[in-house]
């Protein structure tokens, strides 16, 4: 299944990209899973998630925990903390 | 006492959440938020502004998400709405470059009393900081990007104090 990432602040700058389509795995059920599996892809990979703990998450524009399965999401989001306002 | 026919002649409550680049203009927001409403009695404005940090700053670059940065407020702006019996509520965020003193975000909540209106902004205020998809990246005095803004301990307690009251 191919699945629309975005990301945003360092973690856009360290990947070096915005948004991409990937291809997940079938043992990629949540998104504490995919950033697991991000992490492998290379360095600038491992760089952006090599805390995965601070990560933060949305599915289809609404927040998410790490142990939120990805289902048929349109759009998952990687980023860290908000630091708006 | 026709409480009945009082109620249906009440407004339902406005929101109006925008996210853009241009600067807003406060008087302008409240007049919108307040115009012919006769049973708003406090109106509170915040705006957060962007700081130098000593001198060290020459700009703040804000980047958000768009669509669920809107989403986010909308949902935080909704809930302080219902939770505080607000009359109404505009939460406008920038994004792109901004100086130190340039506005980055206003919220104006009005009700009928100003317990309301002062509770409204600030819970709105709180959830925004933690929950809406904005980061911030230092541009310096000196010349060059620093680094992005970390998110503050404080923002998560200032958040929590709602939800421990709530």
């Amino acid at each position: 299944m191919s699945i629309r990432i975005v990301y945003f602040a360092w973690v856009r700058e360290r990947i070096g990209k915005g948004s991409e389509a990937i291809d997940l795995p079938e043992t990629v059920k949540t998104v504490g899973e995919l950033i697991a599996h991000l992490a492998t892809l290379g360095e600038e990979y491992a760089e952006a998630f090599a805390v995965p703990d601070v990560i933060r998450a949305a599915i289809d524009e609404e927040h998410v925990d790490h142990d939120q399965a990805i289902g048929s999401a349109g759009e998952v989001a990687l980023f860290p903390p908000m630091t708006g306002g | 006492m026709q409480t009945g026919t009082r109620t249906s002649a009440r407004q339902a409550p406005t929101i109006a959440v925008r996210i853009q680049t241009e600067d807003f203009d406060i008087a302008r927001e409240i007049a919108a938020l307040t115009r012919d409403r006769r049973e708003i009695g406090a109106v509170v404005s915040f705006t957060g502004l962007c700081r130098d940090e000593g001198g060290r700053l020459s700009a703040l670059e804000l980047e958000h998400y768009p669509g669920m940065a809107e989403r986010a407020i909308g949902v935080i702006a909704a809930e302080a709405v219902s939770r505080f019996g607000l009359s109404g509520i505009t939460a406008i965020h920038r994004h792109g470059a901004i100086e130190p003193g340039g506005n980055i975000v206003l919220v104006v909540a009005c009700a009928s009393h100003r317990q309301a209106a002062f509770d409204g902004a600030a819970f709105l205020m709180d959830f925004l900081k933690t929950d809406a998809p904005f980061w911030k990246k230092e541009h310096l005095a000196a010349g060059g990007t620093g680094e992005w803004v970390s998110a503050k301990d404080t923002d998560d307690k200032a958040k929590a104090r709602w939800q421990r009251n709530g």
